[in-house]
């Protein structure tokens, strides 16, 4: 990702993984969104909380392991459901994909 | 070049551009309008017949570099899925961002940006409720992945454009692509509560 100004996230302390493993078993399919070099982390922190009504502290924390370890899990469901946060994560501009839990 | 803000009092998002600056927004929404609009949807070296009875949409990942990176393979390992959600998915997110870059071209017309821009002191203050600013936002997006896209932008290549001969075209391009990215930047602040 890219910041052209001085950005205000401060880095949190990083807990993994994304998913709850409660919700994981239910939840057999997530939505990955990949690093890219243009969006700003400004901007994917926004979609995150607006999109997905993430408090900014989790959006903050999703959007770090994006930009550090390249991709991160930002929600998990069903696949119909996952398929249409991808489908909403195209339309922001954000390079998402969806796979099977643990594949 | 003061980008966007908060009007405090009726919450509108506020930006005020030079007229060069309201024709240079125009004239790249109106090349992204043409990019979405332009490649057949449907690939054409199909059966006439097979493609005139599709009208879903489009199963295959565009040719054009730019359009591959605005709708990107949802399934990579999976190629029969990624077509399928390729065939629901393609058309309405194409519409959505023409329509969002259109609606910025009818929104600086709209604050006066005449058809020719010929005025050299023009000055146009754009005033956008919360909705609009939020497709300005994203189509913001769409036009700095085309400009990335087209100029080989990678992560943390600050050093080749400082290097790059100031009157190369490629140079000029990435300022615009660094002025979009400020202008988005002084938007997302504008709309974060």
């Amino acid at each position: 990702m890219s910041a052209p100004s001085p950005t205000e996230v401060a880095p949190t302390e990083q807990e993994s993984p994304v998913t709850d493993p409660l919700v994981a078993s239910t939840s057999p399919w997530v939505t990955i969104v990949w690093n890219d070099p243009v969006n700003l982390m400004s901007y994917v922190t926004y979609v995150f909380q607006s999109y997905f009504g993430y408090a900014k502290k989790k959006a903050e924390k999703l959007m770090l392991e994006v930009h550090r370890d390249g991709k991160s899990a930002v929600s998990s469901g069903s696949r119909e459901e996952m398929e249409r946060d991808v489908q909403a994560m195209h339309e922001f501009g954000l390079w998402a994909t969806l796979e099977k839990q643990g594949s | 070049m003061t980008g966007f803000a908060r009007h405090r009092r009726s919450k509108r998002v506020i930006a005020t551009f030079t007229g060069f600056e309201a024709d240079l927004l125009r004239s790249l929404a109106g090349q992204l309008v043409e990019l979405l609009r332009n490649e057949a949807a449907v690939p054409e070296e199909r059966d006439p017949l097979e493609a005139m009875l599709d009208f879903t949409g489009p199963t295959t990942e565009p040719e054009d570099p730019v359009l591959a990176r605005l709708f990107p393979s949802a399934y990579p390992h999976d190629d029969e899925a990624a077509a399928e959600f390729r065939r629901f998915t393609e058309g309405t997110l194409r519409d959505g961002k023409a329509r969002a870059a259109s609606s910025i071209i009818d929104a600086l017309e709209e604050a006066g940006l005449p058809a020719e821009l010929d005025d050299d002191g023009l000055m146009i203050d754009v005033e956008l409720p919360e909705e609009e600013a939020q497709v300005w936002l994203r189509s913001f997006t769409d036009l700095r992945l085309a400009l990335a896209t087209r100029l080989g932008v990678e992560e943390d290549d600050e050093a080749r454009w400082a290097t790059m001969p100031e009157d190369d075209p490629r140079n000029q391009a990435h300022d615009i692509y660094e002025w979009i990215g400020y202008l988005q930047e002084t938007l997302v602040r504008a709309l974060m509560r």
